[in-house]
C-alpha cells in the first residue's frame, strides 16, 4: 500500500494530464497551471521558510563533531566544531554541497559474542550526490527554454554535460544518471529493511513523480521528438508574463509539464522542504561559542529563581551551625532553661 | 522481564528476531501498541513528588495523583488531548529546533542505526526516526494541511492514549546522547525531540520518580542525593580520613566559605558514592598540591541537573542556584567537576537562562595566569581544561607509575564530546598520568562516542536489562580493548558513568574498573611532605615497581 498508492497516484497525475489535452484544455496545462504552481511553490516556500524563522532559537545546541575551542594550544576543528561565522558558513557549506554527515554514515551488525561491527557505508551518500547535482544540473539546463538569450553558464554546464559526445541529439549523462539515482533510491528503499519499514507514502510518491518527470522529459529529447522551437516559445511567454499559446506540442509536453507542476506544488508541503530546512537547522548552523559569547533567549523567564539560599539556610539552620559551616543569620540564642540543661549533656563537637 | 543473564542476553541479542538480526515486524509501527511488563519501564513519579513541583510550578507537571505504569487506566486528566496538543503548540512556537525537525526528514536511515537503544533492543522504534515519528505523526494530524487532509497517506494519526502510553515507553529510551545527529544530513537532534516529549508527558502528569525525586532534592537540600549540609561535609571528612590514611597529609577542605576566589560544583554522587568518592578525592589532592583557594557549597552542592530531563523551567530553577551562590560568596569564578548533562546545561544553556553572570570575572587561573577566553562570558571552567592547563605549565609533581597498575582506555562522555567538544583535554590529562593507554575502536569514540545506556534519568535499577542492552555497544568496545590490550580501566569525565558503566562493565565486560580521570591525577600527585604511597586512592595495590617489569 505504502509503495502503490504513490504509484497510482503519479499514473493517475500523468492521465489527468493526457485526457486534459485530448479534451483540449491546453490553456488550463499551459498555462492556468504553470503559474498556479509556481506561485504555490514560491509562496508555500517563502511562507514554510518564515514560519520556521517565526520561532526563535532559545538555545545554542549545536552538535559538536570535533574538539571545540579551549586552551590556545589545543587545536579547535574549525569545520566540525566551528566558534567562528567563518566557520559556520565552512560547515555548512560542506553539508549541503558536499553532504559531509551522509559521509560519515556505517553499517552496525551484530554477531555472536555478542560482537558489533561497524563498517563504512557511504551507498546513500554516493546516492544522494548522484541524484541531487544531476537534478540541479538538469533544471539550470532548462533555462535555455525560458531565457532569450539565454545565461552564458547554460551552454558551458550542456557542453560538459555531453561532453561523451554520444548520439544524436547529444547524450546528456544526468539524464542517465538522474534516472540511476532515483533508482538505487528507491532500491535501498525496498531493499533494506530498516529503511522500508520506516517508510511512508510520502517517501515514495516525490521519488515516483521525479522519475516519471525524468522519463517524460528524455522521452521528448531523444525518442518521441517535439518542437523545442514551439516550446521555447511558450516557456519564453511564461516567463516574461506574456503566455502564448502554441500549437503542435505534443501531448507527452504537457504530462511532463504538469508533472513538474505537481512536483512545484507538491514541494512546500512535503519532506521536499529539506532544501530549505538544512539552512535552519540550529545543530548545525549555530557557532560552538555559548561559552563566550551571551546567546539571548527571547522568552526567557526571570521570574524563575531558584530555591533561596535564605529558605535553605532556615531549614537547616540547626544542623549547619553545629556542623560548623557559616551562616548568613546565626541561631537565636536561647538561653537554655535550668531543667533541661540536665537533658542536653552532649553538645555537638567541633 | 527480570535480570537475564550475561549469556542469555547475549544470545538474545545477536539470535533473538529483531530488526538487528534481520527479523522485520509483520505490522506497520503504528499498529504495534506499546506493552508495559516489569523490567521495560521507570516507575512513575510518587504524588508527592509532583505535589512538591507543582508548586513551584503549577500546571507543568499535571495532577499529582497516584497511578500505575501497568494499569490501563492512567487517570489522566479529562481534557489531556487538549493539553497535549496546546502543549506541542506552545513549544513549536517557542522552539526553532522542534518546528524544523517536525518538517525536514526525509527518512533516509542514516540514523537508524545509530542508537544504542536500537543496537541492544533491535526494536523499530528505538531507530530515532521512527522515535521522532511517534511525535511527528501527530504534529502532522493536527498542524500540517497534508496531515489534515491525507491522513494516514501523508504519515498522520490520531492522538490516542495509545499513542501517548508509546511515548511514554520510547522517549523513556532515549537517554538524548545526541549520536544519530552527528550522522543526520539535517542535524535533526532526537534530544531535542525527546525533551519535547517529555515536557509533554509532565503536562498530563506522565513521570518517572527516578527523574523528580533527584529534581525535588535539588531543589531543597541542594543536590540529588538529598544530602543535607552537615552529612555532606560528614561525607568529605571521611575523604580526608581516606586520603590522610593514604596519602599522611590532613586536608581540610572549606565550605561556603564568603570570598574564596573559585567556587567549585560537582555532581554530589562525587561525594557520596564509589567510585565517584575517588575523583573527589583526586580533586581535593588537585587542588591542596596547587594551594587553590576554592571553597565547597553545600547550597550549590549539585553540579548535574535533572531538570534537564524534565522540562526547561525546572533546569533554569536549579541551574540557577550556581550563580546565586557564586554571587553570595563573591567568587571570582565557578570550576566544575567532571560531569556529562552537568556540562550540557552548563556549556549550551546556563548563561542564556541565568546569565549574565557579570559579578564574576572572566575565568583565570591563578597558577598560570592562563584566563579562559572560551568561558568569557560564563564564567564556568571544566576541570579537564583546568587541568590541562596545569599540566602544560609543569604545574603538577607527578609519577604516573602510580597509575601503573592501570592499562587506560577512555570513554568519551555524550554531552562533553557532542555539545561541547571535549576531546583532547582530557587525553592529554590521560597521557600524563598513566603509561598505557589504548583507544577503543574510531567508530565508538570522541564524536560517534556511545552512551553508557543509561543517562537522562534511566540510571535507574528497575529497567536493568534494558540499560545492560542499550549499553551494549559501549561495553563492547571496552571488550574489544579489553581482550586485545589487556585493558583493566575505563576512564570519564562523568558522575553518571562513574555509576553506571560500573555496573555496564560487571555485567559485559567483568575485571574492568571505572574511573574519573581526576582520580588518577590524585593517584599520581606528589604531594609535599606525603608519606610514601602503599595504595591507591581506592586502597587498591599499586603496581610492583621491579626492574624486570612484572607483568600481572
Amino acid at each position: 500500500m505504502k509503495i502503490l498508492y504513490p504509484f497510482i497516484a503519479v499514473i493517475g497525475l500523468m492521465f489527468v494530464a493526457f485526457l486534459g489535452v485530448q479534451l483540449g484544455m491546453q490553456s488550463l496545462f499551459g498555462i492556468v497551471i504553470p503559474y498556479l504552481a509556481f506561485a504555490i511553490f514560491i509562496g508555500g516556500f517563502i511562507n514554510k521558510v518564515v514560519g520556521w524563522a517565526k520561532s526563535p532559537v532559545p538555545f545554542r545546541v549545536p552538535t559538536t563533531c570535533g574538539q571545540g575551542k579551549s586552551l590556545p594550544w589545543i587545536r579547535e576543528d574549525c569545520l566540525d566544531n566551528p566558534s567562528t561565522t567563518g566557520g559556520v558558513v565552512a560547515r555548512m557549506a560542506l553539508e549541503v554541497l558536499t553532504f559531509r554527515s551522509l559521509f560519515r554514515n556505517t553499517q552496525a551488525d551484530v554477531y555472536d559474542g555478542p560482537k558489533l561491527r561497524y563498517g563504512s557505508s557511504k551507498y546513500l551518500w554516493l546516492f544522494a550526490l548522484l541524484f541531487h547535482y544531476s537534478f540541479a544540473v538538469i533544471v539550470i539546463r532548462h533555462m535555455r527554454l525560458f531565457t532569450d538569450p539565454m545565461p552564458f553558464f547554460v551552454p558551458i554546464l550542456e557542453f560538459f554535460d555531453g561532453i561523451l559526445q554520444i548520439g544524436a541529439p547529444t547524450l546528456y549523462q544526468t539524464d542517465l544518471i538522474i534516472l540511476g539515482g532515483l533508482t538505487l533510491l528507491f532500491l535501498r528503499r525496498i531493499m533494506i529493511a530498516k529503511v522500508r519499514y520506516m517508510s511512508l507514502p510520502a517517501d515514495y510518491f516525490p521519488l515516483f513523480l521525479i522519475f516519471a518527470i525524468a522519463v517524460t522529459g528524455i522521452l521528448m529529447r531523444y525518442f518521441v521528438r517535439v518542437d523545442v522551437i514551439n516550446i521555447k516559445q511558450l516557456a519564453v511567454g511564461l516567463a516574461s508574463f506574456s503566455p502564448i499559446l502554441v500549437d503542435g506540442i505534443g501531448s507527452i509536453f504537457y504530462i511532463h509539464l504538469f508533472l513538474v507542476c505537481c512536483l512545484m506544488a507538491y514541494f512546500p508541503f512535503s519532506k521536499l522542504m529539506h532544501l530549505g530546512g538544512v539552512f535552519m537547522s540550529p545543530t548545525r548552523n549555530l557557532a560552538n561559542n555559548s561559552r563566550m559569547v551571551r546567546h539571548i533567549n527571547p522568552w526567557n523567564d526571570p521570574s524563575i529563581k531558584p530555591h533561596s539560599y535564605a529558605s535553605y539556610e532556615d531549614e537547616f539552620r540547626e544542623f549547619m551551625s553545629g556542623a560548623g559551616l557559616p551562616l548568613e543569620k546565626e541561631l537565636p540564642v536561647e538561653e537554655p532553661a535550668v531543667e533541661d540543661q540536665a537533658e542536653t549533656t552532649e553538645t555537638p563537637a567541633e | 522481564m527480570a535480570d537475564m543473564k550475561v549469556d542469555e542476553l547475549s544470545v538474545s541479542v545477536a539470535r533473538d528476531p529483531s530488526m538487528m538480526t534481520g527479523g522485520v515486524p509483520t505490522k506497520d509501527w503504528q499498529d504495534v501498541p506499546a506493552i508495559f511488563k516489569p523490567g521495560n519501564y521507570c516507575y512513575p513519579g510518587k504524588k508527592e513528588m509532583v505535589e512538591y513541583h507543582s508548586k513551584s510550578f503549577p500546571g507543568l507537571f499535571g495532577e499529582p495523583r497516584d497511578w500505575l505504569v501497568e494499569d490501563e487506566d492512567w487517570k489522566l486528566p479529562e481534557n489531556w488531548k487538549e493539553i497535549i496538543i496546546n502543549g506541542i503548540k506552545e513549544r513549536l512556537d517557542k522552539f526553532r529546533s522542534f518546528k524544523v525537525f517536525m518538517d525536514i526528514c526525509v527518512r533516509c536511515g542514516a540514523c537508524a542505526d545509530k542508537c544504542h537503544f536500537f543496537l541492544g533492543t533491535g526494536d523499530p522504534k528505538n531507530m530515532p526516526v521512527v522515535r521522532a515519528e511517534l511525535l511527528r505523526s501527530i504534529y502532522r494530524n493536527e498542524f500540517t494541511k497534508a496531515g489534515k487532509i491525507l491522513g494516514k497517506l501523508a504519515g498522520a494519526r490520531e492522538m490516542t492514549v495509545g499513542v501517548l502510553k508509546e511515548w511514554f515507553m520510547y522517549f523513556y529510551q532515549c537517554t538524548e546522547c545526541r549520536r544519530c545527529s552527528v550522522f543526520c544530513p539535517y542535524g535533526i537532534d532526537t534530544a531535542e525531540i525527546t525533551m519535547m516529549a517529555r515536557e509533554l508527558l509532565h503536562l498530563v502528569g506522565v513521570n518517572t520518580n527516578w527523574i523528580l525525586e533527584p529534581a525535588a532534592n535539588s531543589n531543597r537540600t541542594g543536590n540529588h542525593m538529598g544530602l543535607q549540609p552537615h552529612t555532606l561535609k560528614e561525607n568529605v571528612e571521611y575523604l580526608c580520613d581516606d586520603i590522610e590514611e593514604i596519602t599522611g597529609l590532613r586536608i581540610t577542605p572549606s565550605w561556603n566559605r564568603k570570598g574564596a576566589e573559585i567556587l567549585f560544583i560537582t555532581p554530589s554522587a562525587d561525594f557520596f558514592a564509589e567510585p565517584g568518592i575517588y575523583t573527589a578525592m583526586g580533586y581535593m589532592l588537585l587542588f591542596e598540591h596547587i594551594g587553590l583557594d576554592y571553597t565547597f557549597s553545600t547550597y550549590a552542592s549539585e553540579g548535574g541537573n535533572f531538570g534537564l530531563f524534565t522540562n526547561n523551567e525546572m533546569m533554569k530553577k536549579l541551574n540557577a542556584k550556581m550563580y546565586a551562590e557564586a554571587k553570595r560568596l563573591g567568587v571570582k569564578w565557578i570550576l566544575g567537576g567532571e560531569c556529562g548533562h552537568m556540562w550540557r546545561v552548563l556549556h549550551q544553556y546556563m548563561d542564556t537562562m541565568n546569565g549574565p553572570a557579570d559579578f564574576l570575572e572572566v575565568p583565570k587561573s591563578p597558577i598560570t595566569g592562563t584566563v579562559f577566553e572560551n568561558a568569557a562570558s560564563t564564567k564556568m571552567v571544566h576541570i579537564s581544561e583546568f587541568t590541562a592547563d596545569l599540566l602544560r605549565h609543569g604545574k603538577l609533581k607527578l609519577d604516573p607509575k602510580r597509575n601503573a597498575h592501570r592499562k587506560m582506555t577512555y570513554h568519551d562522555s555524550c554531552n562533553p564530546a557532542r555539545a561541547m567538544g571535549l576531546l583532547e583535554e582530557p587525553r592529554y590529562i590521560l597521557k600524563h598520568v598513566v603509561d598505557d593507554f589504548h583507544e577503543m575502536p574510531e567508530n565508538t569514540i570522541r564524536e560517534s562516542t556511545f552512551c553508557c545506556g543509561s543517562g537522562t534519568g534511566l540510571n535507574t535499577g528497575e529497567i536493568m536489562e534494558l540499560r545492560m542492552r542499550a549499553g551494549l555497544p559501549r561495553a563492547n568496545a571496552v571488550k574489544y580493548v579489553h581482550d586485545k590490550h589487556g585493558v583493566n580501566t575505563l576512564g570519564c569525565v562523568c558522575a553518571i558513568d562513574r555509576a553506571t558503566l560500573s555496573s555496564l562493565v560487571d555485567y559485559w565486560v567483568p575485571g574492568v574498573d571505572v574511573c574519573g580521570l581526576s582520580e588518577l591525577v590524585g593517584n599520581a600527585l606528589i604531594m609535599d611532605g606525603e608519606k610514601e604511597r602503599e595504595s591507591g586512592l581506592r586502597f587498591e595495590e599499586l603496581a610492583v615497581e621491579d626492574e624486570g617489569e612484572a607483568d600481572v
